[in-house]
């Protein structure tokens, strides 16, 4: 720990490497070209038979693999990649050696139904139910993959291992809220002095047939098949749900003085963190925007900053009819008459919802963001809505200056998580 | 970890719902006293696997909104209700504005299925139904709600709507290890002063066959009857019996408990996460270490011992001769294993074995002998100190030390 101190007194955290995996593309110099240019990554499914299904479109990261893996798989696969990048960048440690812990966001698992439907055609009992004569058949069975990728905690351990981070590797869920809190147990850890160095990921590779369907029937997909890459239109009028999508992020994060007693570049300092549970509704917000309001006053105040120091929001931003207005009337309630000026944007217009991924994936955006002074645009804007007047940041990409950027993660389950990106010097 | 007494951290409250009862009482009373348990061990319904089930619970008495309890799938019931337990215990129920300032770190797993529309669909695939067979039932037939419960967050999600605990809220996922590092991970904010009040713990619903499905995957199930685990683990592979279990913990400054004038039940002095990828004697390693880190909190009396052996052969006899080894040196008295109990709860484990310790702590007391009388080897009078082990069934090595608060 070293001896420069925020305004609270604690360690000041710097942001050292970067690396992010999305439907635009694999690394941050390809993912950043196409948010410039305004281009969509969202497409038609063609993972698994669309029949039947509202929604056929989605960001899914067909790339890396040529099949339909385990979306575990996929989730490790991106993560893995996103790391790599954001280590090297870093130039922190030795490869396999990485000098701090590891804090990971990562979808649920459980077996997926190519799983479940093999067993249940492998099994020779007749005895019992399905999952009957599917036990007596796993029983049968040594199959240490298919095991350990419906385990939790496996996805992360691979992580640790690969990259060889210390301590026990924490998993975490909180909904679209997860890539976010990831990178606050980071930043907790560091202020605390727990560790010099924190690897934080969120990753989501999970988008299935069941995962598709069960958002579907919550009515919270955008059913704009038409075009897919008119279809995620965050703060419009005619939104009309989100679009899921796969990806990865990973950010290295320092003790300040540790980074730069190393000789590190540092690109971004993590200024101010704070969340707040909402208690109204499983899938919807304090009507009043109260908490929503809450965890962004926090992290004003967690870093210490004014409300004419942010300079450009990254916005939750779904894209659905409910969080684009929440979110709005609470940056309205927070900023008052400074949000005409500050610039919001949704990278989600692009790359779609990257679920457990996102908060990372837009943390990583927001540093680029503020290192080339340019914000990336919120595509699809053509029909305004009248009670959302933010600026938007439509359709084009804006050269400005940014040094403080506000990123806003909510999730179902009532989480609400904000982080406050600055620019070096802390 | 230090425990100057300016920085002291307090277990103020428990919430402990098991195959055992309801209630600290009901723990202590089975565990200590030889009282019956409130449901035996059951051996059918999940043959070939032994499940403790739940004791019966009236849900109303932490659940009073019929709709919420609607709205939840068993596994976020039993969590919410031993939530509401803990927080009854801790004074701190109804404390809104307390509550609006208490973090909480969930332990969780997820996903309860729908076992009968699996089935279906499972049988339709095996008839040869076409590629959208698929689609098309998993649209009709499943259950919006379901989604909701299946989502890990949404323990959390649950206890925020019912019981008002609204500051910051995480859940971390990882079977055994999800619980050591809820624990260990308050404890520290605690300590840094990054919260004053946390409520920490899990819960797992048993009684599902789309888990044990998973498990068996691995071979890690014990087959057979009510055996304690140094009994299972002494026969071939051993094997864990899973069971039923809601633990919540309510963890603060001893400042922020003093302030509103609250007696805790014990001290939490330490909590250690590790990680191996247990290669023989790897897991040992981690807690030989993890000992020697705690070595300066330790008085001079031999330790009792709260472990978190399984019943799976390898870690549960590489844990015992851990054991064996600090009984020769007089460094332990007594090791008490609560899986012969209550079963393993996966991430809801570790929260539980700490708030088990804590109640031996407060209750000047220890646990029956289950088993193997070489390792549970008797213990008469009251524990100053009391060491809670995990060893998980696959990863997850952590350590507790709760003690007596004078």
């Amino acid at each position: 720990m070293g001896v420069t101190r925020d305004h609270l007194g604690r360690p000041v955290v710097a942001i050292t490497g970067m690396g992010v995996v999305s439907s635009l593309g694999q690394g941050i110099d390809d993912n950043w070209a196409a948010l410039t240019a305004g281009r969509s990554g969202i497409h038609r499914i063609t993972r698994f038979p669309t029949e039947h299904l509202r929604t056929t479109i989605a960001g899914t990261v067909d790339f890396i693999f040529p099949e339909e893996v385990r979306s575990p798989v996929l989730s490790e696969r991106l993560a893995h990649l996103a790391a790599d990048e954001a280590v090297a960048q870093a130039g922190i440690g030795s490869p396999g050696d990485f000098p701090g812990m590891l804090f990971m966001a990562v979808p649920p698992v459980e077996l997926e139904w190519p799983a479940r439907r093999d067993l249940f055609a492998a099994a020779s009992s007749a005895e019992g139910d399905a999952y009957d004569r599917m036990i007596v058949r796993a029983l049968q069975e040594n199959d240490v993959d298919a095991y350990e990728f419906a385990l939790y905690g496996c996805v992360a351990d691979r992580i640790a291992d690969s990259f060889g981070t210390r301590g026990s590797p924490v998993s975490l869920s909180t909904a679209c809220a997860s890539g976010a809190s990831a990178i606050q147990l980071g930043v907790e850890a560091i202020r605390r002095g727990d560790t010099d160095a924190a690897l934080v990921i969120g990753t989501d590779g999970s988008i299935h047939i069941e995962g598709l369907i069960r958002f579907q029937l919550l009515s919270a997909l955008s059913t704009n098949n038409e075009d897919p890459t008119a279809a995620s239109r965050p703060f419009s009028k005619n939104r009309d749900g989100f679009v899921m999508a796969e990806g990865a992020g990973a950010l290295v994060l320092e003790d300040y003085d540790a980074a730069r007693a190393r000789g590190a570049k540092i690109l971004g300092i993590m200024r101010g963190i704070a969340e707040k549970q909402d208690d109204f509704h499983r899938t919807r917000s304090t009507p009043d925007g109260s908490p929503v309001i809450a965890a962004i006053r926090q992290t004003l105040d967690d870093a210490g900053a004014g409300l004419d120091e942010v300079n450009y929001i990254n916005a939750h931003g779904t894209s659905t009819p409910e969080n684009d207005k929440m979110e709005a009337l609470s940056l309205a309630a927070v900023f008052g008459e400074h949000i005409a000026g500050i610039p919001i944007s949704s990278n989600k217009s692009m790359i779609g919802h990257t679920l457990t991924a996102a908060g990372a994936i837009e943390a990583v955006f927001s540093v680029k963001t503020i290192l080339e002074g340019v914000i990336p645009p919120t595509i699809n804007h053509d029909v305004p809505d009248p009670s959302i007047p933010l600026d938007v940041v439509p359709n084009v990409a804006r050269a400005a200056p940014v040094s403080l950027v506000l990123s806003n993660s909510f999730g179902f389950g009532g989480q609400n998580a904000c982080l406050l990106i600055g620019a070096e010097p802390a | 970890m230090s425990t100057a007494p300016a920085d002291e951290i307090w277990i103020t409250g428990i919430g402990l719902i098991s195959s055992l009862g309801e209630g600290l009482d009901a723990h202590w009373q089975v565990m200590a006293e030889g009282a019956d348990r409130a449901a035996p061990i059951d051996t059918t319904r999940f043959a070939p696997f032994p499940v403790y089930p739940m004791a019966p619970l009236e849900l109303d008495k932490q659940i009073p909104r019929r709709a919420d309890q609607r709205q939840m799938e068993t596994w976020q019931r039993l969590g919410t209700y031993a939530a509401g337990l803990a927080l009854d215990d801790s004074g701190l129920k109804g404390d809104l504005d307390r509550l609006s300032r208490m973090d909480m770190i969930v332990a969780a797993g997820g996903g309860e299925r729908d076992l009968e529309v699996d089935g279906q669909i499972l049988a339709g695939l095996a008839q040869g139904a076409d590629e959208t067979f698929l689609n098309e039932r998993l649209i009709n037939d499943l259950r919006p709600t379901l989604f909701l419960a299946q989502l890990s967050n949404l323990l959390a999600g649950n206890i925020a709507i019912v019981h008002k605990v609204t500051g910051s809220s995480r859940t971390f996922m990882g079977e055994e290890s999800a619980g050591i590092s809820a624990v260990e991970i308050a404890a520290r904010r605690i300590r840094a002063g990054q919260g004053e009040v946390f409520l920490v713990g899990g819960a797992y619903n048993a009684e599902r066959k789309d888990m044990l499905l998973s498990l068996a995957l691995g071979h890690m199930l014990w087959q057979g009857g009510d055996v304690p685990v140094w009994a299972r683990a002494a026969s071939g592979n051993g094997g864990v019996v899973t069971g039923s279990v809601g633990a919540f913990l309510v963890i603060e400054s001893r400042a922020h408990a003093e302030a509103r004038g609250k007696r805790p039940h014990a001290r939490l002095a330490s909590v250690l996460s590790g990680r191996s990828r247990r290669k023989p004697g790897e897991a040992r390693a981690v807690a030989e270490r993890q000992l020697a880190e705690l070595a300066p909190l330790l008085g001079s009396e031999p330790l009792a011992v709260v472990s978190g052996a399984s019943g799976l052969a390898a870690p549960t006899l590489e844990e015992r001769a851990f054991h064996e080894g600090l009984i020769a040196d007089g460094r332990v008295a007594a090791v008490r294993a609560p899986q012969s109990w209550i079963g393993n709860s996966l991430e809801t484990t570790f929260p539980a074995q700490v708030g088990l310790a804590a109640l031996a702590v407060s209750r000047q007391g220890f646990y029956l002998p289950k088993g193997d009388a070489a390792i549970e080897r008797p213990f008469d009078g009251a524990p100053r100190q009391v060491l809670t082990t995990s060893w998980g069934f696959w990863r997850g090595e952590g350590m507790a030390l709760v003690e007596a608060v004078d």
